[in-house]
């Protein structure tokens, strides 16, 4: 599903800093997985590239087969519009528009609206527990409740991969296990397949496969019960 | 329970969160797009009116004549009449005097048109009466007058309205109405008595005529200018009308274009409010992009967003123009104070045209005015914008120097362009192109004044000066509406002070007598007659008289008569009497005589120093050298000096317009007058005036023609302050966490307060001292580039350096004021929960 191949970036500026060395990832459809590391390491970086909201120096970045190399501007953004969710840290929930309708956006932009668009609002919003809040505002919600609709956001349009960028970082231990554990109901229901980047021990559990992201490169540290 | 609806579209997701916390903002920027669409629809439809109506007059005046024979205003020798009545291809020939006639008791005049009733008839109907007594349209002493002259006059059948000819007066009894629908005032009599009652026995002013069915009118044209005498012209009709419109076409394009700087200023400020609230919806657009809005969409999406703020502006606008030309009308008349369209009365009537343009230029002025920031809310990349404190990221674009260095170039080379089709068209060009080069020099610039300014020791002030260091190009954005409201502001100031002092100082130039009298005080029928001029010899008190003669020359059927001024000049260096703008040419034996031709006749014809030319004087060419160039702040259609003597040797006319007195010392100009009254003319017929009193006409006329442009200077400077206020108050919401940080560390509400009103002080002084420098820039091109190509006079520059400091002062004062206003939810509770926000 998802292949990186000797991926290299570097920033340049007054301070250059070489971010990521010669990397090597592949994750199969369907596969949830946790890349963890210390601040600054580059685990945003590579979440980027993975959405094609950046460009490798060097090496290849294939989603579902596709190298994105090989994509512009507009053709990534359709992919990332068909063919991806994004749950943030900051939640980047629109807060003049409802619950119900911050999780349709994605359907908005594919075009999909009406009777159809409505069900499936409905049945995500059930899924991720905010059933009684579609038409509640952000500003009335808990920073809880703002990740489950930020979630529902990200699978309403059954995208292949979902990219989770520190989900549980604004959270309480309490909110942030209910959030991850939905995470992972969610993407198995779908069958998606999941990056999670976290600095949460707790987190990473919930995830097929644990990865930690170091100078030196990409090491598999799973737990030997989740590998 | 029934689903909530999930109904989006992209537009409300993307557009949303503009219009719900913009309010304010938004509508200030609606405003100032229907201030500007108001005032140059305004102008439209004003002058589409006065030229419609001018037109229509003229058109109606001039009946079904194919041709009109027009010479010199003193008129032509009637034996050409004959002539043309008997030439084959002339169908009917009318012969028309026209006199320009001074109404008794008042500052007017009536014009008078002397026709052959039988003929007009069936030429120029509107220049016959609907008498009840047929001989009534032969009679010496009446006249029919047209509904806007018995309105005017309030004259009815069986009345009398008495004119001045020479001195004496002319009392003609209205027989009736002239059949004609035009707006215009006028009065018809027979040709022979208005020959007679009016000195013009023998001269015929013009020829009416029609050509016979079937004949070519243009060939007829050629063929019958090739056997005219010299400064006699055959044209169709509307040339006549042509030349007059030509003439004020540069005065009403400059109106429109300084209404298009309100329009311009008005697209800055929705640029400004644009640019801050992109900069606000940073995040939400990169969300948007990385869930998959393309890069055009966005763009297209925040044009229309501005289109909005436009549209509901142009709305505004056309509605308040259309209430406003009708104002303009009735308060400054067709010609907005200019003069050119005279005794024209029309009504405002709507223009779809017009009223689609000016709509439509609302919409675009706020279209471009977003496209700046739309482009950059695409360009910035998703990722980095979804973090915070990633907003100065916008603004590093402006930086480079190169486009506005390049736009700076551009406009001055510009300026160095001669006129295009009479009008000063590259001259505008170079000043959006100052305008705009220099407001996208504007983040090195002030970075290069910031850096200047010592760090203060007050915490709040250094706070200040970081602040505006480190993120200088969130405070450019609201300089942009004031350096350039500032600086169109400096550059009228500085064109009008110019020109009012230029005015002023060739007033005092040209009026060096003691005391001026006029026969008659409007008009061309008065005049002093030989004997007259010859009661003025030996007056107490006066040791000099000098005369002078108005005549005008027909040199060019496209372009209004050039008044030719026979004066009486000093026998030593004549030329020491008029305002040359250059050294006089010293004459050389074998010359032709000399004549001295004003800025506007050697623009308009060009006349060289030097150069040798013909006129046509009492139907002759006459040869003369141009022996200098002056200035000529009256006659914006040219005007010739030849000395008197030799224009009556030439023409055998004696008379005189006016005389200039010089008194003798002690002698006073009341007893002086009484004499004159005395022993030349009736009461009434002379009218008298100092040369301050001349000056003070002259600049209250001046004052009033310029009026608009006052109301513009006030309207750009009121955007100016309104896009400050807006944007700065745009900032301080956008900076609220950052407040909220200081107040839990510990700064007071005041220190805040005095930490805004730095900021506002230091982006305000920076915004007027390049504003002000600007502006004198600008000034630069308005009075050496668009006055004189548009109006063929030139002037001298002059600061005025004591009200620009004042406004400066005040403007200073105020804006700060305004960012504290705008400021003060700063200092409320609610800054410090802020820091806690989402967004």
């Amino acid at each position: 599903m998802l292949s990186l191949r000797d991926v290299s970036k570097s920033f340049t500026g007054p301070r250059p800093l070489a971010v990521l060395r010669g990397l090597t990832l592949n994750v199969g459809p369907g596969e949830f997985v946790a890349v963890m590391g210390e601040s600054g390491v580059g685990k945003s970086t590579l979440l980027n590239l993975i959405a094609g909201l950046d460009r490798p120096d060097s090496g290849n970045v294939a989603v579902d087969g596709t190298d994105l190399a090989t994509l512009d501007d507009d053709a990534l953004t359709r992919l990332r519009r068909e063919r991806m969710g994004f749950v943030f840290q900051a939640f980047h929930v629109l807060p003049y528009l409802s619950v119900a309708q911050n999780v349709a956006l994605p359907l908005a932009l594919l075009d999909i609206r009406g009777p159809e668009a409505d069900a499936r609002v409905a049945a995500m919003l059930d899924a991720v527990g905010m059933g009684s809040r579609g038409a509640s505002m952000p500003r009335e919600l808990s920073g809880g409740e703002l990740q489950r609709v930020a979630i529902g956001r990200a699978l309403i349009h059954r995208p292949a991969l979902v990219l989770a960028d520190e989900p549980t970082g604004n959270l309480d231990a309490d909110s942030a296990a209910g959030v991850i554990d939905l995470l992972r109901r969610q993407l198995k229901a779908q069958g998606a397949t999941g990056v999670l980047v976290t600095h949460s021990h707790a987190a990473a559990a919930a995830a097929d496969r644990v990865l930690t992201l170091a100078a030196d490169g990409l090491r598999d540290t799973s737990l030997p019960a989740t590998r | 329970m029934t689903a909530p609806s999930a109904h989006v579209s992209v537009v409300g997701a993307t557009l949303g969160g503009a219009f719900g916390h913009n309010r304010a903002r938004i509508v200030l920027s609606s405003l100032a797009i229907a201030l500007g669409v108001a005032l140059g629809f305004a102008v439209q439809l004003v002058n589409q009116a006065a030229i419609g109506e001018f037109a229509g007059s003229m058109a109606t005046l001039s009946g079904s004549a194919d041709l009109e024979v027009r010479g010199p205003r003193a008129g032509f020798d009637e034996t050409l009449f004959v002539g043309l009545a008997q030439d084959a291809d002339i169908a009917v020939a009318s012969p028309v005097v026209e006199i320009d006639a001074r109404i008794k008791g008042r500052d007017e005049a009536l014009p008078v048109f002397g026709v052959d009733a039988f003929r007009a008839g069936t030429v120029t109907p509107s220049l016959t009466g609907s008498a009840s007594d047929l001989l009534d349209v032969l009679r010496p002493d009446t006249a029919f007058v047209s509904a806007a002259a018995a309105s005017q006059l309030d004259l009815a059948k069986g009345g009398t309205v008495t004119l001045q000819s020479g001195l004496r007066d002319v009392v003609l009894t209205v027989a009736g109405l002239a059949q004609s629908a035009s707006s215009q005032s006028y009065a018809v009599m027979d040709i022979a008595a208005a020959q007679e009652q009016f000195g013009r026995v023998g001269r015929l002013t013009r020829i009416d005529l029609r050509v016979r069915p079937g004949a070519d009118v243009a060939a007829v044209r050629t063929r019958l200018a090739s056997a005219l005498p010299t400064g006699v012209s055959v044209e169709p009709p509307q040339a006549r009308a042509d030349a007059t419109t030509r003439m004020s076409r540069a005065y009403r394009v400059n109106l429109n274009v300084l209404a298009l700087v309100a329009l311009f200023t008005g697209g800055l400020l929705v640029f400004s409010t644009q640019a801050l609230s992109v900069v606000r919806r940073r995040a939400q657009f990169a969300l948007l992009r990385t869930l998959g809005l393309t890069r055009r969409r966005l763009v297209c999406l925040l044009l229309v967003e501005g289109a909005i703020v436009g549209a509901a502006g142009s709305l505004l606008g056309l509605a308040a123009g259309y209430v406003l030309a009708g104002a303009a009308l009735r308060v400054f008349g067709a010609d907005l104070g200019a003069g050119y369209f005279r005794g024209v009365a029309p009504a405002v009537v709507l223009e779809p045209l017009a009223t689609f343009v000016f709509g439509a230029l609302g919409i675009l002025a706020a279209a471009l005015g977003s496209l700046i920031p739309a482009l950059e809310a695409a360009r910035a990349a998703p990722a980095a914008a979804l973090k915070a404190g990633d907003e100065q990221a916008a603004f590093h674009p402006l930086r480079r120097a190169w486009p506005g260095a390049s736009l700076l170039a551009a406009g001055a080379l510009a300026s160095l362009s001669p006129p295009l089709a009479g009008l000063p068209i590259m001259g505008y060009v170079a000043i959006a192109l100052l305008q705009i080069g220099t407001l996208m020099l504007m983040p090195r610039v002030a970075n290069f004044l910031l850096a200047r300014i010592p760090t203060p020791r007050f915490v709040p002030a250094a706070l200040a000066l970081d602040q505006l260091r480190g993120a200088p190009g969130q405070a450019l954005v609201s300089l942009a509406t004031i350096v350039a409201s500032v600086s169109l502001m400096v550059s009228m100031a500085i064109m009008v002070a110019s020109f009012r002092q230029s005015l002023d100082d060739w007033l005092v130039r040209v009026l060096p007598a003691d005391t001026y009298v006029r026969a008659g005080s409007a008009g061309d029928s008065a005049f002093f007659s030989a004997d007259d001029q010859r009661k003025f010899a030996g007056l107490p008190g006066v040791r000099r008289v000098d005369f002078q003669r108005a005549q005008s020359l027909l040199l060019d059927a496209a372009l209004p008569r050039v008044v030719l001024l026979a004066r009486d000049l000093p026998a030593k260096d004549p030329a020491r009497a008029l305002p040359l703008v250059a050294e006089a040419r010293v004459g050389v034996a074998g010359d032709p005589p000399p004549v001295w031709v004003s800025e506007a006749t050697a623009d308009l014809y060009g006349y060289g120093l030097g150069q040798r030319i013909t006129l046509p004087i009492a139907g002759r060419a006459v040869a003369f050298t141009v022996a200098g160039v002056w200035r000529d702040y009256a006659r914006q259609q040219g005007a010739i000096v030849v000395d008197r003597a030799l224009y009556t040797a030439l023409t055998g006319d004696t008379t005189a317009n006016d005389a200039a007195l010089w008194l003798d010392t002690g002698a006073r100009v009341e007893d002086v007058r009484r004499e004159l009254e005395a022993r030349v003319g009736p009461a009434g017929a002379l009218t008298f005036a100092s040369p301050g009193e001349i000056r003070t006409i002259s600049l209250r006329i001046f004052d009033r023609t310029f009026a608009v442009t006052y109301a513009l200077e006030a309207a750009a400077v009121i955007i100016g302050l309104v896009g400050l206020s807006s944007s700065f108050g745009a900032l301080v919401f956008a900076r609220r966490r950052e407040f909220g940080m200081l107040r839990h560390i510990g700064l007071t509400r005041g220190q805040i307060a005095g930490m805004l009103a730095t900021e506002g002080l230091l982006v305000s002084g920076i915004g007027l001292t390049v504003g002000l420098a600007l502006g004198w820039l600008l000034s630069l091109v308005l009075v050496f580039v668009v006055n004189r190509q548009s109006f063929h006079w030139s002037m001298d520059l002059h600061l005025p350096w004591i009200p620009l400091l004042a406004l400066a002062a005040s403007l200073l004062a105020l804006a700060t004021v305004t960012t504290l206003i705008s400021a003060r939810s700063t200092m409320g509770a609610d800054v410090i929960r802020a820091v806690k926000d989402d967004w």
